[in-house]
């Protein structure tokens, strides 16, 4: 048992507003800069639909993340002779058209203008020549567009999906559409580390951020293929690969990354857990069904003796274990079984989690006449988007776990209605908590977190002991005393 | 697993030290976004080497209650994107004039010598001025100076003052909550100087009349946190994510918690996705639906099975018991007017007879007259204003009857609208004969018994009753289908729902409304028929009960106070207040382009009342007082008390007597019967904090060429002529009314681009200010992270130094005070509810003009211009506060403050405006929701009235008192206050109502209840006394398209414009994050089969065309639209992005750009919300009056062919 930790997420997208508030957040502190105008290291997409950049999830078009071949796991872009040969020329990588041509407007126009026959306005102008141009395409543009032919329907989740649920799920009465913001997954078995031929990338040992040094990048771009989410960007200013940080800066100083501090939904959790690094491998070889439990099996329960025992052995301070026996990350996805990775067959083995939205009931038509299924709440049988789609998305496929994760928010809602408005048939709700194993302390439990959680219950962030690692390379007094003097050294070009 | 550096070299690792730089700043300010967005989010604004760089939420909110989720973090999408406005190219750094006026300023100064002559001789050339006003929103703007822009300003208004009379200048600034000083530096001024400033709520369509109808309240709606106390929540025109984007997780929690949440929106909207049901109606057909649900309820909850907490609730809350007259006309019987106590013999000599009303007592089987009611408010005799339901004359409890079925004198067949239907309706009514002092027999309803054969419920009665729910008659779930198109079972299994969890819960359901529904031309009747639910099911001031209408951040919490600062009472009363909307469709010249409200407006047959043309009844509500008006006559207010004194008048009574025997004559003449002619137009407008010409300015085309006089996109035909009785008719219609308009900005938006002079204002992040919303309960303030940027200043500093301008200018122009008459309507919560009890025009000779009575009341202030400046940097002598009704002392803190922090002059100390900041002190110290003292003495006072033990609800917080500092360090709760009805105490969120329910306060009513009847006479003229159904317009009534033809591809569309994501009304419309995020402009979403049919594709240019305008932009296909509608996101900056129009060619407009969202509206007027000097129907700004609707618009869509013409 190689016990390491590793801090995770969970967002729970029921809440999720797709507000970009996260997206902002980010966008002003991290990648408002000549090079990274196009990227953003936190978006938001709706679903179905085609995301940002476009078709992301289309591996057969970006071979991104792994694959089994003869039973090993290898990148799907090839192996290292294959991405050796394509260094100057990888055919995978996607283009400005596949992010947009970031714009701006001659917003100086209004001002300067000489008198003239007819208003004057802030045309658009392409940030990379300068020139007017015709906005075709930006990082969120289909936000809130639900069926379309262009987008919606060309979702890569569809697989699988019959012709005729195709079909109903962009007709007026069953059209529905929900959020997923993604930032980095920061992997246990991340695309990115592996590709990179300039070993530039790497996980921290502290708390598993994966990083790209902005001194070693060597812009092969490797890494940008390699990562199935697409959450690495070329700063074609610096020449350097960049990608979301998760907040270290933040996180080192006991707050939470931007996105989720801002994050006015509410939807983000927190917090560190401890996982099994032997078990990465014979993990992620898994058969698509069973990755799901695959990735649920090597966290640890931090309770247990063996694991802190481990944890302890491995240098894992003391205060982490605490911090990862309060994580909400664990509940979610471990102990209530409610929370997924994203497109777990990429097998990357993500650490973002994600709770499956409940969604309104579908409807008929009776000619003209509109009319909604009976059901006072919504379940796995009336909700209006397929629950197999869901599982394209989270759980490479496997219905069960989403069932299972939306039956036991129906009991919860079900249990607090009958507490609440004494409108519901207790022994129905008893029987429906029982086969959702769900008694009524964790039936409170979810509810707090999931309803009344404050800032601190929400972001449970491990401390981060900066004096041992400054320790490390030099003294921590020392370091106290001179820290943030002398010049500002941006990377440049082939630094 | 190689990528777990273990033995990483830490020297590796000291790049990271790159992220960590560009992290650390300097310092982190407070403040927030002065927006209307009702969001009232605290930011964490950072600044790094001396700039702003970004903005965090603060957290850390105080949280009240422990089983409510926190209010941590607020603040959205927009919110944090407004650090990129400080240095982008947008903001305006300087102020500017357009170049062609400027050289006429400069050339006229250098030959005229004195300032004001200057200005005159420009504007009295009719060339130069039709020159500049030609250049309007054309470029040519140049950088000038504060001293030179002061100056113009400065000369024009005393130019007008002199030529004209103050009460042609007019400020414009919306939504003091928002930014409090902001707003109150210039109204103050504009209260000094004796010009009007203009109401927004209402012209916003923001304001809901239903709740001044049936609450006698503006808005009073549920703090968020209320949300999730509600069991059953139906969100209906309102769509939280876009609008509530910091509350809507209440929604996502209140669903774990048990809440059903039901979404009615016609497009699946954001919200939708997560209601349970999600349910498209028709769009404007809400009112369809909920009648049907009102019939189930009172079918199923009230008669057949008497819900005891419905039946009390209705009892106690409501008029229900309330007694009806029946009038009997032309052989028909209709329901008529309250009762009124003084008509029968036992209460025939009680004070304020004809405002205290009967019900009918069970034990003695006779009318008695209860407590609470209008006449028990004003009358000399205090604490029997109480919801007690006890007799006011005698004493004796009442237990009053709802319902006369079962020992009914008599049951008449009585005539109901349909108008759906077009046909009268006949419905057998139990009645009792009531016998009055002049010896008639009146037949007399309850108001429930009404409503029960309204709303068609078959209790056995004889008439034209609906058997079944599924035969289609008013107003069954069958009658509904066919216009909402959703389906029976829905409806009745929503009403059986809704019944079940209010009767379960004790009142815990809600509905959550917004401009979706307000902004219909029958506004007021969908929003009854929802009311009239809530009413039936006790849903009103209950915790997570209510009708919670969000549009516009109306609530400012500490009223009493800021309005006392912000209209100079503390100096003159009373202020000039004008309702936006008549004098928008007056002065804009929108009327000239309307044809009568009956081609539109469905009414009943039977009276005169209700018929003709809107502007017919505006100049009537003008002349009887119950709207306010300016300018105000057809001469010089100032000129006129000169005149006065000159025909012998020596006291100001006599000088007002003057004045109503010159209008009784039609020497003088209110302003509004005449609106064309020159000495009668508006000459000055100054905007700030909003976008009156852009995108809030409905029928903007129309202000272009009317208010502009610059280029113009209508085509519309002027209608009106021959069609109105009242008002003069000039050819041609005026172009061009105003002498100047000034925008005060930091961004130049299309108010700005398009006025003569453009004003550089600070940030939010670099001014002082304080916030409040009706959203959450707590005030914090804005805050200068850094000082103004460029040559900026904060909205205060700029009208105090257009005070000192105009002091300056004064001592030579106006050295000596002058009197001037104020003309103001009857006003809301004074005795002038008990005016007018009919309706009787004086200058129809029904009566004699009585200023205050049966016309506008005429004061006669002081100017003082030389000391203006002096006024507006010092509270003045007033020691006592008033406000809804309640007065209290703030002597201690007055003459605290006056030693403290004086500003002295003419040897008198005052306490000190100097500043925001001394402002925001002074507030704070004086509100009751700030300051606990002050709530314990506004309490006593409203005990005194009330009769009732009130105080208690100020003991436990009797000694806090805030101050700036204090709010700087963390925001902090409002107290509990009378002056709103909300019950805080112990941690409980704001709900509206609380306190009347808990604590028997009357609602501000005629009958102290709620209203489900309003016996106004021009409610029943309307056939609105009772909540109903009104047909919407269809596109030919309207008459938007009647010049409209488009050859080749074209659908006439419904024009939705619900609020946006990816901006706040036009705020961060322009701004690079939003666009960026967007689709780089706001444009137009289409169905999937209505693009088909146009062969438009998604992200193809389209037109949208009408009458008023066009507006281009591209279309966005989805199948989450519905056939038949277009959605525009309001609001629209006309300055980005928006190419020229194909069709303003080919038409050969002047006005050729492709115009913006309310290039296509133009607004009418609903008659009834005009009427006044009643009871809950007297006028205050922003509560009364018509609204500014837009939504019953169509429009022509077409596609753009061809390449794009910039």
């Amino acid at each position: 048992m190689d016990v390491r930790a590793q801090i995770a997420a969970v967002f729970h997208l029921d809440k999720c507003i797709g507000c970009h508030t996260c997206s902002i957040a980010c966008k002003n502190i991290w990648t408002d800069r000549k090079g990274l105008e196009y990227a953003w290291w936190n978006n938001v997409e709706t679903k179905p639909g085609t995301g940002y950049p476009t078709l992301w999830e289309d591996q057969e078009k970006y071979k991104g993340g792994w694959e089994l071949a003869n039973g090993e796991l290898r990148l799907k872009l090839g192996g290292r002779v294959s991405r050796l040969i394509n260094l100057f020329y990888n055919p995978y990588l996607p283009t400005i058209d596949d992010y947009y041509e970031p714009w701006t407007y001659r917003y100086e126009d209004l001002f300067n203008s000489p008198e003239m026959d007819v208003q004057p306005v802030a045309r658009p102008i392409s940030m990379i020549t300068g020139e007017p141009i015709e906005i075709e395409a930006g990082p969120n543009w289909d936000d809130d567009l639900s069926g379309t032919p262009v987008y919606a329907r060309n979702d890569p989740n569809l697989k699988n999906l019959s012709e005729e649920e195709r079909q109903k799920l962009f007709e007026f009465e069953r059209v529905v559409f929900f959020y997923v913001p993604r930032i980095c997954n920061h992997c246990l078995n991340p695309g990115c580390v592996a590709a990179c031929p300039a070993g530039a990338i790497y996980k921290r040992a502290e708390d598993g951020i994966v990083l790209i040094s902005q001194e070693k990048c060597r812009a092969w771009r490797m890494c940008i293929s390699g990562c199935p989410y697409k959450k690495v960007y070329f700063n074609w200013n610096t020449g350097k690969s960049e990608k979301c940080i998760l907040c270290y800066p933040r996180v080192e100083t006991g707050m939470a990354p931007a996105c989720f501090h801002s994050c006015v939904g509410r939807i983000r959790y927190l917090g560190v857990i401890l996982y099994d690094a032997d078990r990465i491998e014979e993990s992620a070889k898994k058969s698509d069904r069973d990755l799901v439990d695959a990735q649920r099996d090597i966290i640890l329960n931090p309770f247990d003796e063996e694991v802190i025992k481990a944890a302890k052995a491995n240098g894992i301070h003391e205060s982490v274990i605490e911090y990862a026996q309060k994580s909400p990350v664990y509940k979610f996805v471990k102990e209530w079984k409610i929370a997924f990775p994203l497109h777990p067959e990429y097998r990357t083995m993500p650490m973002v989690f994600y709770v499956p939205p409940l969604l309104p009931i579908m409807a008929f038509r009776k000619g003209e006449i509109y009319e909604l299924a009976k059901d006072f709440f919504s379940t796995p049988e009336s909700v209006r988007i397929p629950v197999r789609y869901l599982s394209n998305l989270f759980t490479a496929g496997n219905e069960d776990h989403i069932n299972y994760a939306l039956k036991k928010m129906l009991a919860l809602r079900l249990y607090k209605r009958a507490q609440n408005a004494k409108d519901v048939p207790e022994e129905e709700v008893k029987k429906m908590m029982q086969q959702m194993e769900l008694t009524p302390e964790v039936a409170e439990e979810m509810y707090r977190l999931m309803s009344l959680p404050t800032f601190h219950e929400r972001f449970v962030i491990p401390p981060s002991h900066r004096e041992l690692s400054v320790e490390r390379s030099a003294d921590v007094y020392d370091t106290k005393a001179s820290v943030g003097f002398g010049f500002r050294k941006p990377p440049q070009r082939g630094m | 697993m190689s990528w777990i550096k273990d033995i990483i070299d830490p020297k590796a690792r000291e790049w990271e030290e790159f992220y960590r730089n560009r992290w650390q700043h300097d310092r982190v300010v407070r403040s927030t976004h002065g927006v209307n967005c009702t969001g009232g989010c605290s930011w964490g604004v950072h600044v790094k080497d001396g700039l702003i760089t970004w903005e965090l939420q603060m957290l850390d909110y105080p949280i009240f209650n422990k089983d409510i989720p926190p209010y941590e973090p607020r603040g959205c999408q927009r919110g944090i994107s407004a650090s990129w406005y400080v240095y982008s190219p947008i903001r305006v750094k300087y102020p500017y004039v357009r170049g062609k006026l400027l050289d006429f300023w400069r050339k006229a100064k250098q030959e005229q010598g004195d300032p004001v002559k200057a200005w005159a001789s420009i504007v009295e050339d009719p060339e130069k001025r039709k020159a500049y006003q030609w250049a309007r929103g054309k470029g040519g703007f140049r950088r000038s100076s504060w001293d030179e822009v002061l100056e113009i300003i400065a000369s024009a208004m005393i130019y007008t003052i002199k030529k004209y009379g103050p009460d042609r200048i007019f400020g414009f600034s919306p939504i003091p909550a928002m930014s409090m000083f902001s707003f109150a530096g210039g109204s103050r001024f504009f209260s000094l100087l004796g010009g009007a400033m203009l109401s927004f709520y209402d012209w916003y369509c923001d304001l809901p009349p239903s709740h001044p109808e049936i609450w006698g309240e503006q808005t009073d709606v549920c703090e968020s946190a209320n949300w999730y106390e509600s069991a059953f929540i139906a969100i209906s025109g309102s769509n939280l994510n876009m609008t509530r984007t910091p509350d809507v997780h209440y929604v996502a929690e209140a669903k774990n918690n048990g809440t059903k949440l039901v979404v009615f929106s016609p497009d699946f909207s954001q919200v939708s996705k997560y209601a349970d049901w999600w349910i498209p109606i028709k769009p404007g057909e809400d009112g369809a639906f909920w009648m049907a649900v009102n019939h189930v309820v009172l079918k199923e909850y009230h008669y057949e099975r008497q819900t005891p907490y419905f039946i009390e609730y209705v009892k106690k809350y409501t008029d229900s018991p309330f007694l009806i007259v029946l009038d009997q006309k032309n052989g028909e019987i209709k329901p008529g007017r309250y009762l009124r106590a003084n008509r029968i013999e036992k209460y025939k000599d009680v004070e304020n007879g004809d405002w205290k009303l009967l019900v009918w007592d069970s034990s003695t089987d006779s009318p008695k007259m209860p407590n609470g009611t209008l006449g028990f408010r004003w009358g000399k005799e205090k604490g029997k204003w109480n919801l007690q339901m006890k007799d006011g004359l005698d004493g004796s409890d009442i237990d009053p009857v709802l319902t006369f079925i079962d020992n009914a004198d008599e049951v008449l067949e009585v005539s109901f609208y349909d108008f759906a239907g077009g046909r009268t309706l006949r419905r057998g009514v139990p009645v009792k004969y009531v016998e009055t002092t002049d010896g008639q027999k009146l037949a007399v309803a309850t108001v429930y018994d009404l409503l029960m054969a309204q709303f068609g419920v078959d209790r056995g009665l004889p008439g034209e009753y609906p058997r079944s729910y599924d035969e289609d008659l008013p107003f069954t779930p069958a009658w509904q289908e066919k216009r909402s198109g959703i389906s029976k079972d829905t409806c009745i299994q929503f009403a059986r729902e809704w019944a079940t969890t209010a009767e379960k819960t004790q009142g815990r359901c809600m509905i959550i409304v917004g401009p979706g529904l307000n902004h219909w031309y029958h506004n007021n009747l969908l929003y009854r028929s929802q009311i009239v639910t809530l009413m039936l099911t006790g849903c009103v001031g209950t915790q997570g009960g209510g009708h919670n209408h969000y549009v516009g951040q109306e609530k400012l919490a500490p009223m009493i106070p800021w309005a006392t600062i912000a209209f100079a009472l503390d100096w003159v009363k009373p202020p000039r207040q004008q309702n936006g909307p008549s004098w928008h469709y007056v002065h804009s010249c929108q009327w000239r382009y309307d044809d009568e409200f009956t081609k539109y407006h469905t009414t009943p047959q039977d009276s005169e009342l209700n018929k003709g043309h809107a502007i017919d009844i505006q100049a009537k509500a003008v002349r009887l007082g119950w709207l306010p008006w300016y300018p105000q006559f057809n001469k010089s207010s100032i000129e006129l008390a000169k005149e006065a004194q000159q025909n012998g008048a020596k006291t100001n009574e006599e000088i007002i007597q003057y004045v109503v025997r010159q209008l009784k004559e039609k020497n003088i003449r209110f302003t509004v019967e005449d609106p064309d002619a020159p000495e009668n137009w508006p000459r000055i407008w100054v905007i700030w904090r909003g976008n009156a010409i852009g995108t809030s300015a409905k029928g903007h085309e129309f202000f272009l060429k009317h208010y502009l006089g610059t280029h113009s996109a209508a085509i519309a035909e002027e209608v009106a002529k021959g069609k109105v009785k009242e008002v003069v008719w000039r050819d041609p219609a005026p172009e061009g009314k105003m002498d100047l308009v000034v925008d005060i900005n930091f961004r130049m938006d299309t108010s700005a681009l398009y006025s003569d002079i453009v004003l550089p204002t600070a940030f939010w992040y670099e001014k002082n200010d304080l916030n409040s919303t009706d959203l959450h309960s707590y005030i914090h303030p804005l805050g200068a992270a850094v000082p103004p940027s460029w040559e900026a200043k904060p909205d205060w500093d700029i009208f105090k130094s257009l005070a000192k301008k105009i002091s300056e200018l004064a001592k030579t122009h106006l050295p000596e005070p002058v009197k001037d008459i104020v003309a103001a309507p009857l006003a809301h919560d004074t005795p002038d509810e008990l005016a007018q009890p009919t309706i009787k025009d004086w200058a129809k000779g029904e009566c004699e003009p009585i200023p205050g009575k049966t016309m506008p009341k005429l004061v006669v202030v002081e100017r003082d211009y030389v000391n203006l400046y002096n006024k507006f940097i010092s509270f003045g002598p007033v020691k006592e506060l008033a406000g809804h009704g309640i007065k209290y002392s703030i002597e201690d803190v007055w003459e605290e403050l006056a030693q403290k922090n004086p500003v002295e002059w003419n040897g008198q100390k005052y306490p000190s405006l100097r500043d925001a900041v001394d402002a925001a002190n002074l507030l704070l110290a004086t509100a009751p929701e700030t300051c606990g003292e002050m709530a314990y003495r506004a309490f006593k006072a409203e005990e005194e009235k009330v009769g009732l033990k009130l105080t208690d609800l100020a003991e436990e917080s009797r000694d806090v008192r805030y101050t700036f500092d204090d709010l700087v360090s963390q925001p902090r709760r409002l107290l509990t206050s009378p002056v709103w009805s909300g019950d805080m105490t112990n941690g409980k969120p704001y709900s509206p109502y609380v306190l009347n329910v808990t604590k028997l306060i009357p609602w501000r009513t005629l009958t102290g209840r709620q209203h489900f009847y309003l016996d106004h006479e021009g409610y029943i003229a309307f056939g609105e006394n009772l909540p109903t159904y009104k047909p919407n317009p269809t596109p030919e009534q309207y008459g938007d398209i009647k010049k409209t033809s488009i050859k080749g591809k074209t659908k006439l569309v419904r024009y939705l414009t619900p609020h946006g994501k990816w901006h706040i009304h036009s705020t961060y419309m322009d701004n690079h994050r939003m666009l960026t995020l967007s689709r780089g402009m706001e444009p137009i979403w289409l169905s999937e089969e209505d693009a088909k049919e146009l062969g438009i594709n998604d992200n193809d240019w389209v037109e949208l065309v009408n009458d008023n305008g066009v507006y281009v932009a591209r279309a966005v296909v989805s199948a989450r639209i519905p056939k038949g509608v277009c959605i525009v996101y309001h609001a629209v900056e006309r300055t980005v992005g928006i190419p020229l129009s194909k069709t303003n060619i080919e038409r050969g407009v002047t006005g050729k750009r492709g115009g913006m969202n309310n290039s296509v509206t133009r607004t009418k007027l609903k008659p009834v919300l005009m009427f006044g000097g009643y009871a809950q129907f007297t006028y205050a700004m922003n509560y009364w009056g018509p609204t500014g609707v837009n939504r019953d618009t169509y429009v022509y869509i077409r596609k753009y062919e061809g390449p794009v013409i910039w």
